[in-house]
């Protein structure tokens, strides 16, 4: 771990520049990854640049929707009434990760951008690609049961942690960020990138860039909507797959449904395939694999020294189908 | 038979007399040992499996402010014995392991030292590393003796033939993966030199978190070349052990060198939780190939169990697993082999139960699945293979009390009314079953304690070198040191945790309470001859462990039976234990309260291996990639449920004087195998990896 400096700035225009200002400069939020990766050498800024207090906390009705301050607490965004009753599978995805100590560390803001996970990336004595481009991936034959099954790359295996992000990839929500040129909004399902061969970026995000808030749109499909996080053990785990769903069915038709899947990408896995697969479908088992089919279609599993991941492929599809088939239990 | 005491402190639920220092935060670790100015020592260590060291440039860590001195193989001190190669520590340039310590860092604060060991330059010659255990590995070879001594391999009648008459027959093979012990408390010691002391000779004080005090003094005299009075051990508190605390490990020894670099400052050494998973020792992986055979009428006729299993190329440790299918069930063919890889792997060590723990998942499953073969209850089944002697030694059992833990488990979790079909019971989304498994960890008690026993102020003090794990030592001694020396508790103090005390042997081999109570027993005895019942200030008796004579003419072990309801999700595969039950027969009864606790943790120990706990080796690197507790998965509070613990009440009189056991380990043993079998039970898949995953089950 390297000596490096700190700023507490005193709002976030200034803690733009000063991110801004220095290549090796990092924001510093609810600190819950990025003092881990400090500690293991994995991160090595120069400067960090403390941004406690400095974001909304506040969470707003916003034409229909929820304007999310970044500095809300996940403990709090979790436990929201209006989170709660209008989008339950952004409420459950954020209870089920970490622990109560660290939802209330992690922000808004910061969870999303958590850097994605791989036991060699986390590891400085091994070759990892993300942390030291163009230094080779150690994960690749390694212990591969955590890693992608989507979108990977010759480059990178890694997975994206976050819940609460599938979540927020599936309620298609937009993010607000303020960089040193100024705002932008972009939509969530565009902020993390596979890795193709530049693994070390996880986001589009530009160096300084900071978020702000995340808005929900108004959806009335995530009324009905759950999150279901599979893992070996009942707690603090990450996911080997998770799903994050919401389906409408009207006169036994599903007519509506968003489908996100976690624990098997670089970034929350948009099942837009299969939400095609799904619309106008009876609700069934048979509809249910039809749609994970689809999206799994170009599934490409690893083998690995630890057995592999092949596993998710059907781990998958099962979770989709029990989750899909609880939803629509709910409708009738 | 022992003179048995005549319990009333013996089997009273104290609460623990440094509870209140616990709960307060006053109670003082290794690492937060009172000192003046302390430093801070962060090691180095190889990332390679194996290979030389071509050079080390400390230069670049030197200029770094704060840094104090750098220990590398060309400076650190030469050691005086390193007959045991594991403290062979920055003595040559061979890297036998990756994560072997090749450099340490001594500097003013922790942050200077962790930041100037990153820029320590050492360079290496890297040869391909040899890490992969496999039963097809031409040269394994046979140990001259499993870690107790103990035969590596035994053989009676012929195994081969009585499998191929049959009629009923397992033959499988069961494998354990690689385990570490993750104590809450890391492996920590802060250690001063005194170099004007001990007449000029200088002296070394270690506050270690260890399992024994004199364990430590005896090594770290030994390995530096001193005096034994040159070397004090203190340790009142350990967060932890459960075996890796059990003999000093690398970091012991180099903190007292790093201590000698630095005369006159303390100097702290905790390792990282990631540098345990290479340094602190771990369960080695075993391959076990189980053979059973049966009569139509349930009874065995050959029983056998073939391990292979690794130990590192730098110091051998053979795991005795082999033992429980010595000892278990009954059959006139039996064998026994053990089969080592040596491989360029760090160290194992004592990981709770070892031998014991691996060695009844295998046996342990077969006879589960040889019960469903031949269409009779496991428990019938085990009741039809119950020994009247033992069955390796054939001396009698001086109590054995299986089938009553067995029964009465049977009872208390409702297996009466089991349906024996796996994979029929399904509802709420959830398949659902129930398995059984035994328990089994021998009674020992160690050859050398001492106590010294005093009136003091009016008080009885008794002093012992013993250690207390978390385990409740502070508080067991004085019940037992009471009633031998037939008064009340409020008149007792023992003090234990420091090598000012008489010698004491480890806490290991759950012979802890056996032999440091026997001492106090023989201390208050020697007191009461010669001091009466009205003895004065100043008195003072000392007494060594008696010798364990019954042990020549009975066989001593703890025994216990365990019980797992399993639901497994039917679409995700997902194992939950919503119920774990465990029955014991461990002799006397020190602390009821106490003793649940030991029981219910070596359970809940058992669960982790059972489901979760898998050390995960990149046989390309050479180490452990899971290594931290967001990888390795411990059982977390949501995965343990209806978790129980009892005891019968056995009166055994061959044991010692207190009628005690040992609790700390029969816990864990069985356990994996019961949840295993409930698994199966569930599900109608029988997994004989473990741990058993959801993947394995879908």
């Amino acid at each position: 771990m390297r000596p490096f400096d700190y700023q507490a700035p005193a709002d976030a225009g200034t803690a733009v520049a000063a991110v801004a200002a220095r290549p090796d400069a990092a924001f510093l939020g609810g600190g819950t990854n990025l003092v881990d990766h400090l500690r293991l050498g994995v991160a090595e800024p120069g400067l960090l640049v403390d941004v406690t207090g400095l974001l909304p906390t506040g969470i707003s009705d916003d034409g229909g929707g929820l304007r999310i301050g970044a500095g809300v607490a996940n403990a709090d965004l979790a436990a929201d009434s209006r989170v709660r009753r209008h989008y339950p599978v952004l409420a459950r995805a954020l209870l089920s990760g970490a622990s109560g100590q660290l939802r209330n560390m992690a922000t808004t803001g910061g969870n999303p951008l958590q850097r994605t996970r791989c036991l060699y990336f986390q590891d400085v004595t091994t070759p990892c690609n993300k942390r030291s481009p163009g230094s080779g991936c150690a994960a690749i034959g390694g212990a591969t049961r955590q890693h992608a099954i989507l979108g990977a790359s010759e480059h990178c295996i890694a997975t994206h942690p976050s819940d609460m992000a599938v979540a927020l990839s599936a309620l298609d929500a937009q993010v607000e960020v303020l960089g040193p040129d100024g705002e932008r909004t972009l939509a969530f399902g565009e902020l993390h990138r596979l890795p193709g061969d530049a693994p070390e970026r996880d986001t589009v995000l530009e160096h300084g860039e900071l978020i702000t808030a995340i808005v929900l749109p108004p959806l009335p499909v995530a009324a009905r909507s759950d999150y279901r996080k599979v893992r070996d053990r009942a707690s603090y785990a990450f996911a080997l797959v998770s799903v994050a769903a919401a389906l409408e069915v009207t006169e036994c038709r599903i007519t509506d449904s968003r489908v996100a899947f976690g624990g098997v990408a670089h970034t929350p896995w948009r099942a837009r395939r299969a939400e095609r697969v799904l619309r106008g479908a009876t609700p069934s088992d048979e509809a249910f694999h039809a749609a994970a089919a689809a999206e799994l279609a170009d599934a490409r599993p690893q083998d690995g020294v630890d057995g592999g991941n092949a596993f998710k492929i059907p781990l998958l599809t099962r979770t989709l189908a029990g989750t899909l088939r609880d939803l629509a239990r709910q409708e009738a | 038979m022992s003179e048995t005491l005549e319990h009333r402190a013996i089997g009273a639920d104290l609460p623990r007399r440094d509870g209140d220092r616990k709960v307060r935060g006053t109670a003082v670790y290794a690492d937060e040992s009172p000192a003046q100015d302390p430093v801070y020592c962060r090691i180095v260590q190889a990332p390679l499996a194996r290979g030389r060291i071509t050079s080390v440039d400390p230069a670049p860590a030197e200029a770094e402010d704060g840094v104090l001195a750098v220990l590398t193989p060309a400076t650190a001190e030469r050691l005086a014995d390193t007959s045991d190669a594991e403290y062979a520590i920055l003595q040559d340039d061979e890297v036998h392991f990756r994560g072997q310590i090749v450099a340490a860092v001594i500097a003013e604060t922790f942050e200077q030292a962790r930041y100037a060991a990153d820029l320590v330059d050492v360079r290496y010659d890297e040869q391909p590393g040899d890490t992969l255990l496999s039963a097809d590995r031409p040269d394994l070879y046979r140990p001259e003796q499993v870690e107790t001594g103990a035969a590596p391999d035994t053989s009676e009648g012929d195994v081969d033939a009585a499998v191929a008459a049959g009629p009923a027959r397992i033959q499988q093979t069961y494998t354990t993966p690689m385990l570490h012990n993750n104590p809450m408390e890391p492996h920590a010691t802060t250690a001063l030199w005194e170099p004007a002391s001990h007449g000029g000779a200088g002296s070394l004080t270690l506050w270690d978190s260890t399992q024994g005090v004199h364990t430590v003094r005896e090594t770290v005299y030994t390995v530096l070349g001193l005096d034994r009075e040159q070397v004090r051990v203190v340790c009142p508190y350990v967060g932890g052990g459960f075996g890796s605390k059990g003999i000093p490990h690398q970091n012991v020894v180099t903190a007292a060198m790093a201590a000698r670099a630095v005369p006159g400052r303390p100097v702290r050494l905790a390792l990282t939780r990631q540098q345990t998973f290479s340094l602190a020792g771990y369960r080695p992986p075993t391959i076990q190939q189980v053979a059973l055979a049966a009569g139509d009428d349930g009874r065995l006729t050959a029983i056998a169990n073939d391990v292979v299993e690794q130990t590192s190329r730098v110091k051998e440790f053979a795991e005795q697993t082999v033992l429980p299918a010595r000892t278990m069930y009954a059959a006139p063919n039996r064998r026994t082999s053990t089969r080592l890889a040596a491989l360029d792997v760090p160290i194992p060590s004592w990981m709770r139960a070892p031998g014991e723990c691996p060695g009844m998942f295998a046996p342990e499953v077969a006879m589960d699945e040889l019960a469903h073969e031949l269409g009779i209850d496991p428990i019938e089944l085990r009741e039809r293979n119950e020994p009247d002697t033992h069955p390796e030694s054939g001396l009698p059992f001086s109590s054995r009390n299986l089938l009553a833990c067995l029964r009465r488990g049977a009872e208390q979790f409702g297996w009466p009314d089991r349906d024996p079909l796996p994979g029929v019971r399904s509802h709420g989304g959830w398949w659902w079953g129930t398995g059984v498994a035994a328990s089994v960890y021998p009674t020992m008690r160690m050859p050398v304690s001492e106590a010294e026993i005093s009136r003091v102020d009016g008080r009885y003090v008794a002093r012992i070198g013993a250690t207390d794990l978390g385990t409740g030592t502070w508080t067991a001694l004085v019940q037992i040191a009471a009633d031998a020396l037939g008064v009340a508790v409020d008149e007792v103090d023992v003090l234990i945790g420091d090598t000012d005390h008489p010698m004491a042997s480890v806490a290991g081999g759950s012979s802890g309470i056996n032999t440091w109570g026997s001492t106090l027993v023989a201390a208050a005895q020697e007191f009461r001859k010669r001091f009466g019942d009205t003895p004065a200030d100043g008195d003072s008796a000392r007494a060594g462990v008696p010798a364990n004579e019954a042990a020549e003419r009975y066989a001593m072990s703890a025994f216990g039976a365990q019980f797992a309801e399993v639901a497994v999700h039917a679409d995700t595969g997902e194992i939950r234990v919503p119920r774990l039950y465990g029955t014991f027969a461990v002799g006397r009864v020190v602390n009821p309260r106490m003793a649940r606790s030991q029981l219910v943790g070596g359970m809940t120990m058992g669960l982790g291996m059972a489901l979760y706990e898998n050390s995960l080796f990149d046989p390309r690197t050479g180490h452990v990639v899971n290594h931290d507790l967001a990888e390795y998965h411990v059982p977390t509070q949501a995965d343990v449920a209806d978790l129980r613990a009892d005891w019968i009440d056995e009166h055994d009189p061959h044991v010692n004087a207190m009628g005690t056991k040992g609790i700390g380990e029969i816990g864990i043993v069985g356990t994996a195998a019961a949840v295993a079998n409930a698994a199966w039970h569930a599900t109608g898949t029988r997994v004989r990896d473990l741990p058993v995953t959801l993947d394995t089950v879908l």
